[in-house]
């Protein structure tokens, strides 16, 4: 049963961990340039798709996802260029209407280049094994590979955030824009950075996710929803939460889906848990905001404001 | 405006109308094919389409020996949207036949337009139930299948190989439930655990996890489209492919081989159809199919052209007179065509009773990986709806 446990929480913290990479870029956009960003799913997509082209083209796994974070960089600096400069005063319904017309042009950009069928993607051999956990069961390397490179990115964002003269300007654009500006910033520049960078961590998050999930056109709504439920728990703006928030609903979703049945089968007769346990299990994470939204409605870290 | 450019007008046209005129005394057949162009599941809609188009090609252009006009429309995989451009076909257009369909919802809620318009519907897909059973109807045939038959064929198979333990996992909605139930009904085995997932879930390695502590001897797997893409991968980099045998039905299929490769080496799914059923119309359809589009077929395709070729021999037995619409179904019932799955006879209720195949995904001496055919499951399949049907 402990053993059990413990792989479903490693299982949920990768998850997580996914979850953080998409939900970091997501939060500073949302929290320093105060848009709204549907289309960092189509972000995530780009990054996927970028990477598995760059792989087949150069034959290298490593060279494929250096070519995809830069791609994903460029594609993230030149939608800020293009289109989200003229979003910045409108107010957020535009920003949603605009940006849900980029995810359109991206599903419909990427079926047109790759096709709409699914796309073959794979990880690199080197990542196809196994570890064998201390509990006696096996692990894909290529999953614990997705913990430890998570893992490591929230350091050292954590880093840039706190100790570079970037992140306190990132942190400053968070509580006071027009202040940051006045002071003599380039906020325009700042802004075109933070969300270059923004994108280039939902396309990590797309690449990392390309050899488990579904490459195709529109694969970067399916995960977006939960990705804004993430930054609502955690607080707006905040990196902290993000990581915080990402791996609370990772766990939480993963633990639900495996737990809750059998949980309810011990408290209401079986066929009644049956049908309440996957259900239940598939609503645990928006429960779990409003409960959040009910007792701290800034969510648990926020950045701005107090 | 003078006088002389109203002239002009007037003159153009009525020109225009006295060439109108011939035009529609020339006889022609439009069928309006209704499927899923758009978003993810568009691949489907994409490949119906390409065999729809081959169905013409082999019949010179002409179907009923007229000459033909495809509508296609879009249903995004919604019933109100299916709905609507079934109605924009009947009054718009004025379609003779409307054809395609993927979903089970949008098939139900498009049914009842077509037929309360006089006009035939041929179902290429979606198999839902009370279609076969108390709301068939005289003017809807379906050339694809009832839904519980393929499980119901997975299901037999189990049992007479006398796998026990089985573990269920299934998307946790009205077809999921319904696949499992059509398994259950021949396999009497142990059932470890039946789990239901969330539609359109990414992540199953929690399942995985689940699945693994339970021990069972074997897993059978509905996940249509994008969910079973993402499960085979998970189940392979589980290291459970080679392990454990893995029973699905909807999951493989040629769409999702080019995205999982090798992931799905050595599973077995049931289907009445496959690539390589041996009879001359199908080898015909394969090779051609490969020859145009460079990629092999898929059972959806195989529904589409059938439903082209249906159409065909029920025109053609009124000589082409579209309003005959009761000489048209009465030779529709006959099913006098050269379809893909080979003869089939249409049961009371306008649903094949055809075989059912043991399919296995292997890879073959080039390299390719492909679905076999390893054995006939069920001969002559009836569906367990059409007593149901009252239809005379």
């Amino acid at each position: 049963m402990w053993s059990l446990l413990f792989e479903q929480t490693l299982n949920g913290l990768q998850f997580g961990v996914m979850l953080f990479l998409m939900a970091a870029g997501l939060t500073l956009v949302l929290g320093i340039m105060n848009v709204v960003n549907l289309a960092h799913g189509s972000l995530y997509m780009v990054g996927a798709y970028l990477t598995v082209a760059a792989f087949r083209w150069t034959g290298s796994y490593l060279l494929g996802v250096a070519l995809g974070l830069g791609g994903t960089l460029v594609v993230g600096m030149i939608v800020e260029v293009v289109v989200l400069r003229a979003l910045y005063p409108r107010d957020h319904l535009d920003q949603v209407l605009a940006t849900f017309g980029l995810i359109l042009f991206f599903n419909e950009l990427v079926a047109i280049i790759w096709g709409r069928a699914a796309l073959f993607a794979s990880g690199p051999s080197w990542l196809s094994g196994h570890i064998n956990l201390f509990t006696g069961s096996r692990y894909p390397m290529y999953r614990a590979a997705i913990i430890v490179v998570g893992l490591i990115t929230a350091v050292i964002l954590w880093y840039v955030v706190t100790r570079t003269r970037l992140g306190m300007l990132i942190r400053a654009g968070a509580t006071n824009r027009t202040m940051v500006a006045a002071l003599g910033i380039n906020i325009r520049l700042l802004y075109t950075v933070v969300f270059g960078f923004g994108a280039a961590l939902a396309g990590l998050a797309g690449l990392l996710a390309g050899p488990i999930y579904n490459v195709q056109p529109g694969m970067g709504e399916l995960i977006l929803i939960q990705v804004f439920v993430v930054i609502v728990i955690g607080g707006i703006g905040s990196i902290r939460g993000a990581l915080v928030g990402a791996i609370i609903v990772g766990i939480v979703d993963t633990l639900g889906r495996a737990f809750l049945k059998p949980l309810l089968g011990t408290l209401i007769s079986g066929p009644a848990a049956e049908s309440a346990g996957p259900a239940l299990a598939s609503m645990l994470i928006y429960l779990l905001m409003a409960a959040v939204l009910a007792f701290k409605p800034q969510g648990l870290f926020p950045a701005r404001g107090s | 405006m003078s006088n002389s450019i109203r002239v002009a007008f007037a003159l153009t046209a009525a020109a225009a109308f006295a060439f109108a005129g011939p035009a529609a005394a020339q006889q022609k057949i439009k069928i309006g094919f209704i499927s899923t162009f758009s978003g993810p599941q568009g691949v489907m809609g994409q490949y119906m389409k390409e065999s729809v188009e081959l169905a013409i090609e082999h019949l010179g252009g002409k179907v009923g020996g007229l000459p033909v006009e495809m509508v296609y429309g879009d249903d995004q995989v919604k019933p109100d949207v299916g709905v609507q451009v079934a109605e924009e076909m009947l009054k718009k257009q004025q379609v003779d036949f409307v054809s395609g369909i993927i979903w089970s919802n949008v098939m139900l809620a498009v049914v009842p337009v077509v037929t309360g318009a006089g006009k035939i519907m041929v179902g290429s897909n979606a198999g839902a139930s009370p279609l076969a059973g108390s709301q068939c109807n005289k003017l809807y045939f379906s050339t694809s299948w009832n839904n519980d038959q393929t499980p119901e064929a997975m299901g037999k198979f189990l049992q007479d190989s006398n796998v026990n333990d089985l573990y269920v996992i299934a998307p946790n909605y009205q077809a999921g439930k319904d696949m499992v139930s059509g398994l259950k009904r021949y396999y009497k085995g142990r059932i470890v655990e039946e789990n239901y997932t969330k539609l359109g879930q990414q992540d199953y390695q929690a399942e995985i996890t689940q699945l693994r502590s339970k021990n069972p001897k074997a897993v059978f797997a509905f996940l249509p489209g994008g969910m079973g893409i993402q499960f085979l991968k998970q189940y392979d980099q589980a290291g459970l492919r080679d392990q454990l045998p893995l029973y699905t039905v909807y999951t493989v299929d040629e769409i999702s081989i080019p995205a999982v490769k090798d992931a799905a080496l050595g599973i077995y799914e049931t289907r009445y159809w496959s690539p390589d059923l041996k009879n001359p119309a199908n080898e015909k359809f394969v090779s051609d199919y490969k020859k145009k589009y460079g990629k092999l077929p898929v059972f959806y395709g195989a529904q589409a052209y059938d439903s082209i070729m249906l159409i065909d021999s029920g025109v053609k037995a009124v000589k082409g007179n579209l309003k005959d619409t009761n000489g048209m179904v009465a030779a529709m019932e006959k099913a006098d065509f050269k379809s893909l799955r080979g003869p089939f006879q249409y049961n009371v209720n306008h649903h094949p009773i055809q075989n059912f195949y043991l399919l296995k995904t292997v890879k073959t001496a080039n390299g390719d990986i492909e679905m076999h055919i390893q054995k006939t499951i069920f001969e002559k399949h009836k569906d367990s709806y059409y007593q149901e049907c009252k239809m005379k």
